[in-house]
């Protein structure tokens, strides 16, 4: 519809004034301003910074603690992110039936994804107590007691399950809302040819969920590089930086060791590759190639 | 038969599998907040059951740490939260569904843009203009709010789904209003708001879950105790408490009240839309 005849031109860009003023003063000022501080050193005067072009950088990429962060982050995405794109779709399939109690499932299942990350991680934390429950549970099958989240090997898997827990219900979310899209009489072609129900949903499923499984997989892979709640609360990045990822080492450079520039570098690092896993996810979408 | 009545109950142990791993972490919570001081929380094998229940541990936790101003700033920082983003969102995503006008597609890009970048990396740059606009409690309780609801005062996913809501819209409606008269204000208001009221509740529902939960920016914007909100005030009391498990737990549990009973009041909207099909539980 041609609105130019019933309205001024600035008109639309009166609708969209106050949404962009917020976007441009509280992202894109800042956004932009993240290169320059990446280029100032704060360490001797937090007020008065230096310029120091771009020896954060070169700091950074010398620092052993920075690839440490780094491969903890590759750590969480390799585990991670293929657990949220799997365990999510076959409870979606699951669930998609006509079961009793199908709607206590889905909303207990849910329920995880509505609580405050804080609170998931202090239960969480109670449940990996040294003489706590999962303890218990593995002492049961005969295992040694765990430092769960206080022995350098497993912290980071510890904190890994709990963001796993936390996402199940939403991407099932999402499984599911593209499931209804997948047609009825396609089973029953399946059944009439005699497909057993495991051939049905490979042969039917899940080609029609392949945009849902590649949304799935660029959303949970963004998001496992973000996690920084799980690990404030449960680890604070040990024991011995163990559960210390990227995104953590930021926050602690930049707001315990007040290291802004620093902090800066490592933060346009990290989004450089996001952008480049975001830009690959797309293209992989519009080639149609979904290796997940 | 058989073979349905084996593929039902596998399923069903399947679902009540998962159903116990997402809730038992909070019914073991509960459970450790309603046991007495004279009850071993740590006793092998673990009690489900307290042996006497008290809710003692709420009282000492309701009275040892101001949850009640935890749970005003929460609602204060929140619908204000809401509020803007309902309202921000429509408004940008109108003249982006239905309207010609130069800079459109930049405009466009640059909003899915903000969808790509974390928070964690403009948090340093934002604090330190936070710091400038002076929008911290240090100058008043006003500044406070301001500085953690505006930066989050409306969001590229509000405006997408807004978009998208208008673009289903038939434009006829349209048509015939500005036929009647209407200027563009009114249609978008009286016209095109009343028709996309579900979409403005799928925005108010993620925007109070997202808001409510918020740890991150208010844990770094906030310097005074009875500015906190509620998961910052939680996270406070997990080390105020030290290792008092009961009181933690009841602590944490009083916290997520709130949000469980919004949920289990919307869950239709919640885990609705999907749910053709399925049969009431």
């Amino acid at each position: 519809m041609d609105y130019s005849r019933y309205c001024k031109k600035y008109v639309p860009y009166l609708f969209l004034a106050p949404a962009l003023i917020l976007l441009i003063v509280f992202f894109f000022i800042p956004f932009f301003e993240s290169f320059y501080i990446s280029t100032l050193d704060y360490s001797n005067d937090i007020y008065n910074p230096v310029f120091v072009g771009l020896s954060n950088y070169t700091t950074l990429f010398h620092s052993s603690l920075f690839w440490k962060t780094m491969w903890n982050t590759v750590v969480y995405l390799v585990v991670a992110v293929p657990l949220l794109v799997i365990i999510p779709l076959i409870i979606a399939i699951v669930i998609n039936q006509k079961l009793k109690f199908i709607n206590f499932y889905r909303v207990s299942i849910y329920m995880p994804v509505v609580v405050s990350i804080v609170v998931a991680g202090i239960a969480w934390k109670w449940l990996y107590a040294d003489s706590g429950i999962l303890n218990y549970f593995i002492s049961i099958l005969g295992v040694e007691k765990i430092g769960w989240l206080t022995d350098p090997k497993y912290s980071i898997f510890s904190v890994i399950a709990v963001t796993v827990w936390k996402g199940l219900g939403y991407y099932m979310m999402i499984y599911l809302a593209a499931l209804t899209s997948v047609p009825n009489d396609l089973y029953e072609a399946a059944d009439i040819d005699g497909a057993n129900l495991f051939q049905k949903h490979l042969a039917v499923t899940i080609p029609h969920l392949l945009p849902a499984i590649a949304l799935v997989s660029i959303i949970s892979s963004i998001s496992a590089m973000k996690v920084f709640v799980e690990i404030y609360v449960m680890t604070q990045g040990g024991p011995l930086n163990s559960s210390m990822t990227v995104v953590y080492y930021i926050y602690q450079k930049a707001f315990e060791n007040l290291d802004l520039g620093y902090a800066s570098a490592c933060g346009v690092v990290l989004m450089i590759i996001i952008m480049a896993i975001s830009v690959l996810n797309i293209k992989k979408i519009e080639g149609g190639n979904f290796g997940v | 038969m058989f073979r349905k009545l084996l593929k039902s109950l596998s399923s069903h142990l399947f679902l009540i599998f998962f159903t116990i791993v997402s809730i038992g972490p909070f019914i073991w919570l509960i459970s450790t907040a309603l046991k007495s001081n004279v009850e071993n929380i740590f006793a092998y094998p673990p009690r489900f059951i307290p042996e006497h229940i008290t809710f003692q541990n709420f009282i000492d936790a309701w009275n040892q740490v101001p949850f009640m101003g935890y749970i005003i700033n929460s609602t204060i920082v929140t619908v204000a939260t809401i509020i803007l983003n309902l309202l921000f969102a429509s408004l940008a995503a109108y003249p982006l569904a239905r309207m010609e006008f130069k800079g459109k597609n930049y405009t466009f890009f640059a909003t899915l843009a903000t969808m790509m970048v974390p928070f964690q990396v403009i948090m340093i740059p934002l604090y330190l203009l936070t710091l400038r606009l002076n929008l911290v409690d240090s100058n008043g309780a006003v500044a406070g709010f301001l500085g953690m609801i505006l930066p989050f005062g409306v969001s590229a996913f509000g405006i997408l789904l807004m978009r998208q809501a208008f673009m289903a819209i038939p434009k006829e409606l349209e048509e015939a209003a500005i036929i009647d008269g209407c200027n563009v204000f009114q249609i978008w208001f009286r016209v095109l708001m009343p028709l996309v009221k579900p979409s403005l509740a799928t925005l108010a529902i993620f925007t109070f879950v997202g808001c409510w939960g918020e740890f991150l920016w208010p844990s770094i914007v906030l310097t005074k105790q009875e500015m906190f909100t509620l998961p910052v005030g939680l996270n406070y009391l997990q080390g105020f408490f030290s290792s008092n498990w009961r009181l933690i737990s009841a602590g944490a549990i009083i916290s997520t009240i709130p949000i469980i009973i919004f949920f289990l009041a919307l869950q239709k909207h919640f885990v609705g839309g999907q749910t053709q099909g399925a049969v009431k539980g």
